[in-house]
């Protein structure tokens, strides 16, 4: 276990990880979102219901599904960074968090664009939208507090502590935020629900929000380097390895 | 066998980007009194605190020492709307649960007799010190970590500390301080100079 | 030599409680302020909405919500301040108990001079909007429980902003998402009272909240303050 930590920990290896890994995982994300993309806009059928405008789901949905799944890895960063004191897990914890904050704009901008023709409205006070800008809050507070802070070592381990309350208290926000929609909003409205989605519409969305998973991934390591290099600008082994 | 009260070894200690100390080893046994020297911004305070384990996330090395601390700080941890006798009674580091008379002891052996119930705001600079230091005339832990407990202190301030710090020594106590001044301890005064632990 | 003698955590719990009950005692408007603060909030309401009583006993418990929830944030801005600055959160962190448990008698004395007086009083404010006072009972449980967490997680947000500049926005941005459960069951529990229905359910779900975050609050609280003093 010690071992695996501290290779996954070690600054040089994992910057060598990262530049293996990207020139794989670029063209595949990129295919990826291109034939998720044109799957679900061109080829999946009409809605008979929304007609076109439920489209936009195939953005919003996987969106809001790896923003959430963001978070845990930004608190799951932290919780390293807090137990085993790997310097790494800070720079990761801190690679996420923008991404995050980014998939959740992202998820909120969709849904307000996609509640205009369903609903009449930008926004609604719907269960999931509203669940999803109080994700994009806990984020900011992460990025925020990180930016308070002069040292970025101490920093780190604010964050790593605030994600972890945060962790803990997403599944009651989202628990209780679905309680307060039900008891306020007729049922009439609620068709996001378990509805059955039919096949041809569910596999380019399984498309996408796979796609939308690598393209995380792959942020995230374009990331990691980025902060790895202003981190070790001094250091011998990036430069031989920046020179070669 | 003796027990050292606090063994640092190869403690290094970082401030962001800077590193301020590194390779500082120091082993503080019973009957020591170690002056942390070196000019400002070497790393006294930052020292002293990671001895105290108020600093840690940017302390690395090993360091270990007993539980039995006393550590005074730059500030006093004073309440200026409590009497010296009550901050020193509910003082919040909890070291020890003295008597009343324990306490007026103590602070009449700082010069502050007839201050006992008066208000600490209203007491001057050096006299809030002398509350603070009051702490030492109290039955308290074993190995004690000061922050420049000279300054602000007259003479016969110093003269009064500098002989508890020998007493505390004699009875199987350690001090370790940080400060400018040379204190007159004689032969059991240790001095650790900060320069050559001076960081990258 | 003089030993120190061993500390009963007990002992140690009282006798800061004692510390902190005296020093709100000798700074009565720290416990006025934010009573007064949510009263003129309460004030301000039917001033916007109009003086309609059916239309603000309907919307008396959400105001009533809010208000405590913006006044237990101005008592969380305050709550380490002072101690960081004057070296008393320090000892605090020396002390021979884990600050987990050192940091509890602040927080229970926080918690009797605003949570537990604004609950007492919070059916008068009530009747100002409106509330009939059978539900009175369903209010000042509520807010017993409610400013309980609130008090717990805010301090959390508390220890990790202390010490740093401007933290009271920051404060805000931090906390307030956490409290959005607490708002809703506590709006919930006052609905259903309001209606004659069974607030139980809400009731037992906040007395969950005070129990699991009584648990794991004071352990982020003691390192999230651990953090601002390596300041």
């Amino acid at each position: 276990m010690w071992r695996i930590v501290h290779q996954f920990g070690s600054p040089p290896w994992v910057y060598r990880f990262c530049d293996r890994v990207i020139p794989w995982l670029l063209p595949i994300t990129v295919v990826a979102l291109l034939t998720g993309s044109i799957w679900g806009l061109l080829f999946a059928p009409t809605d008979y219901k929304q007609g076109d405008s439920y489209r936009i789901i195939y953005i919003h949905v996987p969106a809001a599904v790896v923003a959430l799944a963001g978070y845990y890895v930004m608190a799951l960063a932290g919780l390293v960074s807090l137990v085993w004191r790997v310097k790494l897990a800070d720079t990761a914890m801190r690679a996420a968090a923008p991404i995050g904050a980014a998939y959740t704009a992202i998820a909120l901008i969709t849904g307000a664009i996609w509640g205009k023709p369903t609903w009449g409205a930008w926004w609604v006070w719907d269960a999931r939208i509203t669940s999803m800008l109080i994700l994009f809050f806990l984020y900011v507070g992460v990025i925020a507090l990180f930016e308070a802070y002069e040292n970025k070592t101490v920093a780190a381990r604010a964050c790593a502590i605030l994600s972890l309350v945060g962790t803990v208290n997403i599944p009651i926000i989202y628990k209780s935020v679905d309680w307060w929609y039900s008891l306020h909003q007729p049922a009439s409205i609620k068709f996001t629900g378990s509805s059955a989605i039919d096949a041809s519409m569910l596999y380019p969305l399984l498309g996408m929000i796979i796609s939308f998973y690598a393209l995380f991934a792959l942020l995230m390591m374009l990331n990691l380097k980025q902060s790895l290099t202003e981190e070790y600008a001094q250091s011998a082994w990036l430069n031989k390895r920046l020179t070669a | 066998m003796t027990t050292a009260l606090l063994e640092a070894r190869d403690l290094s200690i970082h401030k962001g980007l800077r590193q301020l100390l590194k390779d500082v080893t120091l082993c503080v046994e019973p009957g020591d009194l170690w002056q942390l020297a070196g000019g400002n911004g070497i790393g006294k305070t930052s020292l002293l605190r990671s001895f105290a384990r108020l600093a840690s996330i940017e302390v690395y090395g090993d360091l270990s020492r007993c539980d039995d601390v006393l550590y005074v700080g730059h500030s006093a941890a004073l309440k200026g709307a409590m009497t010296p006798r009550q901050n020193l009674k509910y003082h919040p580091s909890g070291l020890c649960t003295p008597t009343d008379t324990e306490i007026d002891e103590a602070l009449a052996a700082v010069g502050l007799a007839g201050y006992e119930n008066a208000l600490t705001a209203r007491l001057s600079a050096g006299q809030k010190r002398r509350v603070a230091l009051a702490r030492l005339f109290l039955p308290s832990g074993r190995l004690w970590l000061l922050d420049e407990p000279f300054t602000a202190l007259d003479v016969a301030g110093v003269a009064v500390l500098e002989q508890r710090f020998t007493a505390h020594a004699q009875a199987g106590g350690a001090v370790v301080f940080t400060s400018h001044q040379s204190a007159d301890l004689g032969d059991l005064r240790s001095v650790l100079d900060l320069e050559q632990f001076r960081g990258d | 030599m003089t030993e120190a003698r061993d500390i009963d955590i007990l002992h140690y719990c009282r006798s800061q409680t004692v510390r902190q009950l005296m020093l709100m005692v000798r700074s009565p408007s720290e416990v006025v302020n934010p009573l007064l603060f949510f009263l003129l909030v309460i004030v301000l309401f039917p001033l916007g909405l109009g003086p309609d009583p059916e239309q603000l006993s309907v919307l008396a418990p959400g105001i009533l919500w809010v208000v405590a929830l913006l006044s237990n944030l101005m008592i969380c801005m305050r709550l380490f301040v002072d101690d960081l600055e004057d070296g008393s959160l320090e000892q605090l962190a020396m002390a021979r108990v884990p600050l987990s448990v050192a940091v509890l008698p602040q927080l229970l004395a926080s918690w009797l001079a605003s949570g537990l007086l604004l609950s007492v009083v919070s059916p008068l404010f009530g009747l100002m909007l409106g509330l009939p006072l059978n539900v009175a009972p369903v209010l000042i449980a509520s807010l017993l429980m409610g400013t309980a967490i609130m008090l717990l997680l805010g301090a959390v947000g508390a220890a990790l902003t202390v010490g740093v500049q401007r933290g009271g926005i920051l404060l805000a941005l931090l906390i307030l998402p956490l409290y959005v459960p607490i708002l809703i069951a506590g709006t919930r529990a006052l609905n259903e009272a309001l209606q004659g229905g069974d607030p139980s359910i809400a009731l037992a779900l906040l007395g969950a909240g005070v129990t699991g975050s009584l648990v794991l609050a004071p352990l982020a609280i003691a390192e999230g303050l651990r953090v601002s003093l390596e300041l």
